[in-house]
């Protein structure tokens, strides 16, 4: 990669092998090529059919609730003592997060391929929940893998998910964690090629998913970007989001890639701190390798063994990250910066009590790194934060991080 | 490409008349020494072709026997450097043995694929197959494996269709593998006729051996299979007759490497009776 030589614009990637640069591709078995080919073409085809695209239209206004607000967060605002902040509210879509966004195309798409059997992965269950959500609103049976850790620590979710009429699939292998929860989730597709839709949950995996994921989220950004000329009469200064697999991310951020004047930082979770490996800072503290479809910045050990990361958050609790996001970095266009537990922590209770907000702790990463940086900036400067989901499932941790039962 | 050991061990098996019993085995389960040992035995016990694990912690598309089998082995130590090391002890007693290295990417992607290609062609490794590398990533280690002399050897699947058949089989060398059944490694074996004809239908479109693997556990299958196929791949019922002699603390109950040539002296007996009907 040469980060001297810049390209005319930032959002023109993949290309037609599924790359981002060095990142990206098409990184699986055999048995799943034919059905990635087909998933390709029938995406290319959907995304061109005015009928399809009027039927997510509709699911988003009347079912999903979009658009979603752009909220000055006046309260935070003053706490910190400078730039403006705004929060694009994701969390108050149905079903409490972005995730909703992917999953109607996604779910769409399965239809029109005449799929049955939808199945997914998630890590804090709100893509599992999401994914359970449009599965029983289309009448199709659905399996979710989720880490036994993650079964553990997001129990609301999983209730939730079996509500929906999911069948909620542990997985005690590695950390128990999303990866592990991935991996499963791949060795069921492989098995049931012939009914079977992955719907995955993140900008992830091998091509066109990252792109596919990309295009459903970044309603989020376009909205965001038409939102703050409408309110500010100008585009911000700064965007921040926090990064797992990274779909909120990129779908905040890629609508204002070549937009110069707007600096964008992406959020990783720096965990306990980056000197061990307690941590899911992929980008900051990993390097290349290839995992579930495709190339990217990853956890690793000089053997390119995968390692289990950590982070307070189970939605950022991933050792790798979207492929689009690892050529952003190596482009030098966006910005990756970690942020510990115990600051995402505090960002958490501190936009409770200063907001009525209770924000997810994915998503309380990224208002932390504005606790960091807006006291610094001007007055009439303005930053967005992706307030990515709502917090309602985390307050079984964070309970317990404060020591305190309920 | 020039000939390998893979090459001119199918030609021999051809001359005799029979399939070959492909062994897979997981290096460094459960540590280095026992799993070298293993190694050795195999030949004598009648394995004509060894593939060798190489661990990694996310193995995608293998089932629990494997999966359990690679954590084994990175528990142990087990590094691609140490496999190629093993390789290369294996091959001080056996010139003539083709060893083809299989797993996943990653792994010799951090190792860096010109060193991976030179290191391996040095400890006499024959082929590669790697489990997540399609034809539409060739450029990554295909090609330059080719360019090494070493075979790249391509999974088909049930799902490989007639029109992509040509594009999985264009940079393939050595033999083809096919996978009898789309799932995980390990499952159960579909019927023997389906599997016949899928075998029917790669040696139209190809003259290289084609060997069947995925669901494979006893000298009747192999025999069953070898009666159309080139070869018969067992993995997951090798993997398994190690941990079956590894007690709950890890310590050996019996001699890992004496269980598996039980095991493949059964299945070698197998393959050698699987086209007597046609004699």
């Amino acid at each position: 990669m040469n980060a001297t030589v810049q390209p005319n614009s930032f959002r023109a990637g993949p290309d037609e092998d599924g790359m981002f640069g060095l990142f990206g591709g098409r990184f699986v078995a055999e048995t799943l090529m034919p059905l990635i080919l087909e998933l390709e073409a029938e995406w290319k085809a959907a995304r061109n059919d005015p009928a399809f695209q009027a039927e997510l239209q509709a699911l988003s206004t009347h079912y999903a609730g979009r658009p979603s607000k752009l909220y000055f967060a006046e309260g935070l605002t003053r706490h910190l003592g400078g730039a403006k902040v705004y929060f694009k509210r994701e969390d108050l879509n149905h079903t409490g997060s972005h995730k909703i966004n992917n999953c109607l195309g996604q779910i769409l798409l399965a239809r029109r391929m005449g799929r049955k059997r939808i199945i997914a992965e998630t890590g804090a269950g709100q893509h599992g929940v999401a994914t359970a959500t449009v599965a029983a609103r289309f009448g199709l049976s659905c399996v979710v893998y989720m880490g036994a850790t993650d079964v553990e620590r997001q129990k609301p979710n999983v209730f939730r998910m079996k509500l929906l009429g999911a069948e909620v699939r542990p997985v005690a292998s590695g950390h128990g964690t999303l990866k592990d929860a991935m991996n499963e989730a791949l060795r069921d597709w492989v098995t049931n090629v012939a009914d079977t839709y992955y719907l995955i949950g993140t900008a992830a995996g091998p091509h066109p998913y990252p792109e596919l994921v990309r295009e459903l989220q970044s309603v989020i950004g376009r909205e965001a970007r038409a939102q703050i000329l409408e309110q500010e009469g100008r585009l911000p200064d700064m965007v921040i989001a926090a990064v797992g697999g990274g779909s909120n991310a990129i779908g905040l951020f890629h609508p204002f890639l070549d937009d110069a004047s707007v600096r964008i930082l992406g959020v990783e979770a720096g965990g306990r701190g980056l000197d061990g490996i307690e941590h899911c800072a992929s980008m900051n503290a990993g390097r290349p390798g290839v995992l579930h479809g495709n190339r990217t910045y990853l956890l690793q050990d000089g053997d390119g063994q995968i390692l289990d990361g950590h982070s307070i958050s189970a939605g950022l609790d991933y050792p790798g990250v979207g492929p689009e996001h690892s050529w952003l970095k190596d482009s030098g266009r966006v910005e990756y910066v970690p942020v510990l537990d115990d600051e995402a922590l505090a960002a958490f209770k501190l936009t409770t009590r200063v907001e009525g907000i209770i924000p997810a702790l994915e998503s309380a990463h990224a208002i932390a790194q504005a606790v960091k940086v807006a006291p610094a900036m001007r007055p009439d400067e303005i930053v967005i934060v992706n307030l990515s989901g709502r917090g309602d499932k985390d307050v079984h941790t964070v309970a317990k991080m404060m020591d305190m039962e309920i | 490409m020039t000939e390998t050991r893979i090459d001119r061990r199918f030609e021999k098996l051809k001359e005799e008349g029979r399939p070959a019993l492909v062994t897979y085995m997981m290096a460094g389960d459960p540590d280095y020494a026992t799993s070298l040992s293993i190694l050795k035995a195999l030949p004598g016990a009648g394995a004509d072709v060894i593939e060798l694990g190489m661990p990694f912690s996310d193995p995608m598309a293998d089932g629990p026997a494997i999966q359990a089998a690679g954590l084994r082995a990175l528990k142990g130590g087990q590094t691609l450097a140490k496999t190629l090391r093993m390789a290369a002890e294996f091959r001080q007693g056996d010139d003539e043995t083709p060893i083809v290295m299989m797993g996943y990417y990653n792994p010799i992607y951090v190792y860096g694929v010109e060193r991976f290609l030179a290191d391996a062609k040095a400890s006499g490794i024959d082929g590669l197959i790697v489990v997540d590398l399609p034809p539409e990533m060739d450029a990554e280690l295909c090609v330059p494996a080719l360019r090494a002399g070493v075979n790249f050897i391509r999974l088909a699947t049930p799902t490989t269709d007639e029109a992509r058949l040509p594009s999985v089989l264009r940079n393939t060398s050595g033999f083809v593998y096919y996978v009898s059944m789309t799932g995980i490694t390990g499952s159960a074996l579909p019927d023997t006729g389906r599997v016949g004809e899928a075998v029917g239908r790669i040696k139209a479109h190809t003259d290289l051996p084609v060997c069947v693997g995925f669901g494979v556990k006893t000298a009747e299958q192999a025999r069953a299979i070898g009666g159309s196929a080139d070869g018969v791949v067992v993995g997951t019922a090798i993997v398994n007759a190690v941990a079956n002699v590894i007690d709950a603390g890890g310590g050996l109950t019996a001699d890992p490497a004496e269980a598996v040539a039980t095991l493949v002296g059964g299945l070698a007996h197998g393959v050698r009776r699987a086209r007597l009907a046609h004699v």
